[in-house]
């Protein structure tokens, strides 16, 4: 599926070229800023003070974005953040592009055929579990389970975000099965598992991988969310959205603390967006 | 009325099939066993140009036995659901190394009867019979190794291959599937013989089928059909949506291929002249049932039923001198959810007769025993 030409066709555009370095950026922030930074995200640094207007420090040698109102290290809880924004995102994406995906593979290839009730059955589901409010779900699932930890968050992310993917692909899997190289692949006797990986996978995989890039995109902001409304990941963990909600408080003396986080939600979201488009494009044969 | 009697009719032709009307229908049995040696087992395919050939076994490689396909047509969220009756009692073989053309309009369920042969669509009630072996109702595991025995090429050439497979992905599968190979090597070596016997370079191997022209895209199509060595393969109109100038090599080839291979053809076209120039037999199709199967030249020259009459006056000469007189039909085909009683083709036939063929359905039979020329009119032109 992936040759020469579609690296060419990825690397001729762009934006996704744009998005693949803001991309490459966040990773590589995520793996080294912390150790970059030397301070531990969660640590106070009482040697920093507040100036006589009360002002917290600015950027220094020592803390090069300055310390939020706990006096710890602006750019290691960011670092910090973008590991867990990141894990969460990828993982969360994955448990739930694969959900979305089997589901709508299965009913898709299931409609209109004798096994019809099981695409009926399945597409229920999905609409019982669109018809919720997603954020609200989540934040009520969130709320429930208590003590949120990483896992929670990533089942609760994962498991209430695949509906909509899985109607995709089922509307796209029914589009692909009905074309005659479906019917060659049957009539020469291929399994229908085998049918579905080679045959109608590869063929579907150009949206799964852009509601993929897309739903990277989302988690990124539906944990941010959740830790904002202060139902993710309890403190001291420096997230994304729990240094939002902090730093709103000192928005207007220290607007840094509100705008780092969101730049960099901002960022990754556009990031992951433009890759999603680029390889779009760049899986489709027919775009030479 | 009609209504009832469309939701009716399925469940008591289905579970019955020895119902009367549809006894009387197929009381002469269409084709003789072999043990028999009825009359059309010794018949050798009719010469097709000046090649004449011999049927090497008695028995037909396919044989089809009252072939219905009834599709459910639900209209509207809170509409009832009627039938359309796409293939109706249809009977027909094919011999060993013969090919029957399918004639009719588009519509007419000529795609869908090739389709429903090979079990790609199921059958609704009826019989299919390949090589002896009663395939109606065998699960698909059961079916696998007889698949290797019948292929089809299809009408589109740009649908009819995926996309993110290269040419020798798309042809090796059929070599995998039925484990043609025993080597990654042997594989591709097969592969790259079958690309070069349908007249492709094998460069063309590791390129995508949009790299492709239509005539090249059906050649693809055409290999990975042969790479199982099969016996029978459906042409479901294999150059209908190709360059006139690439349709004739297309044609050629399947030719070829059929006199190497011995292949038997069904061969599905709503062109009458290469139907004529490719087929031992011909039948002839109108909404879902057979009006007219006959020997190519037979059926071409005599033309029985009225609407075989109307179809062929329909293919253009290309001398303007010559003038033929056009049988020009009246109305359009009507729809086959709604099929007319009787015989269906009686509300456009100039030769119909209130109270016969409105009220009752004509069998398919010879006129001339012997003549294996079957035509299903009460009024044909003799």
């Amino acid at each position: 599926m992936w040759d020469d030409r579609a690296t060419r066709r990825f690397f001729a555009n762009k934006g996704a070229s744009v998005g693949l370095v803001l991309v490459a950026l966040l990773l590589l922030f995520a793996i080294l800023g912390p150790l970059l930074s030397g301070h531990h995200p969660d640590h106070s640094d009482f040697e920093q003070g507040r100036d006589a207007l009360g002002q917290l420090a600015g950027s220094s040698a020592r803390h090069w974005l300055g310390v939020d109102h706990l006096m710890r290290d602006l750019l290691s809880r960011l670092a910090h953040g973008a590991r867990v924004s990141l894990l969460v995102a990828f993982v969360a994406t994955t448990i739930s592009i694969g959900m979305g995906a089997i589901v709508g593979l299965i009913a898709g290839y299931a409609e209109g055929t004798r096994a019809r009730s099981l695409d009926n059955a399945l597409m229920r589901l999905v609409d019982v579990g669109l018809s919720f409010p997603y954020l609200l779900l989540v934040m009520a699932i969130g709320a429930a389970v208590g003590e949120t930890t990483i896992l929670t968050i990533l089942l609760v992310l994962g498991l209430t975000s695949w509906f909509g993917t899985a109607r995709v692909i089922r509307s796209k899997t029914i589009q692909v099965r009905s074309l005659d190289f479906i019917a060659a692949s049957r009539a020469l006797g291929q399994s229908t598992p085998l049918i579905i990986l080679r045959h109608i996978l590869p063929n579907v995989a150009g949206p799964l991988i852009v509601i993929a890039s897309a739903s990277v995109a989302q988690m990124i902001i539906a944990e941010s969310v959740l830790s904002y409304l202060q139902v993710g990941l309890p403190p001291p963990t420096a997230t994304w959205g729990r240094m939002l909600q902090e730093g709103q408080r000192m928005y207007t003396a220290t607007p840094r603390l509100v705008v780092a986080p969101g730049v960099l939600i901002f960022l990754s979201v556009l990031g992951f967006n433009l890759v999603g488009e680029g390889l779009r494009d760049a899986l489709d044969p027919h775009e030479d | 009325m009609t209504d009832r009697e469309q939701n009716d009719e399925p469940e008591s032709g289905s579970q019955e099939p020895s119902e009367a009307s549809t006894a009387e229908l197929q009381s002469e049995t269409y084709w003789d066993p072999p043990a028999g040696a009825g009359a059309d087992a010794d018949v050798e395919p009719e010469p097709r140009g000046e090649v004449a050939r011999t049927a090497d076994k008695r028995r037909p490689l396919v044989q089809v036995e009252r072939l219905s396909k009834v599709f459910p047509v639900k209209k509207g969220l809170f509409g009832r659901t009627r039938l359309l009756r796409a293939v109706d009692n249809v009977s027909l073989y094919v011999r060993h190394a013969e090919t029957l053309g399918l004639v009719g309009e588009s519509g007419c369920g000529k795609s869908t009867l090739g389709r429903t042969l090979l079990r790609l669509i199921e059958p609704s009630f009826g019989r299919i019979v390949f090589d002896g072996e009663d395939i109606t109702s065998l699960s698909q595991s059961r079916l696998r190794p007889l698949r290797r025995r019948m292929q089809i090429i299809f009408q589109d050439p740009y649908s009819s291959l995926n996309p993110r497979m290269t040419v020798r992905a798309i042809v090796g599968e059929a070599l995998q599937i039925h484990k043609l190979a025993s080597s990654r090597s042997e594989e591709e070596a097969k592969v790259e013989a079958l690309i070069t016997r349908v007249g492709l370079r094998p460069e063309a191997m590791n390129r995508y089928p949009h790299e492709f022209s239509g005539g090249q895209r059906q050649r693809i199509g055409i290999a990975r059909a042969l790479a199982v060595e099969p016996d029978f393969i459906v042409c479901d109109e294999p150059i209908s949506a190709l360059d006139v100038s690439i349709q004739a090599q297309i044609v050629n080839l399947l030719l070829d291929l059929q006199d190497e291979y011995r292949l038997s053809y069904l061969f599905i076209s709503h062109d009458l002249k290469v139907v004529e120039y490719v087929s031992h037999r011909v039948a002839v199709m109108y909404l879902g049932r057979l009006v007219e199967v006959a020997p190519a030249k037979s059926l071409y020259e005599r033309r029985y039923h009225p609407y075989t009459r109307a179809l062929l006056s329909a293919i253009p000469v290309a001398d303007p001198s010559k003038r033929r007189l056009r049988v020009l039909l009246e109305g359009d085909v009507p729809s086959p959810i709604d099929p007319p009683s009787g015989c269906a083709f009686h509300p456009r036939c100039p030769r119909a007769e209130p109270g016969k063929c409105d009220v009752e359905t004509p069998a398919l039979q010879e006129l001339e025993p012997g003549s294996h020329h079957r035509v299903a009119c009460f009024h044909p032109h003799t």
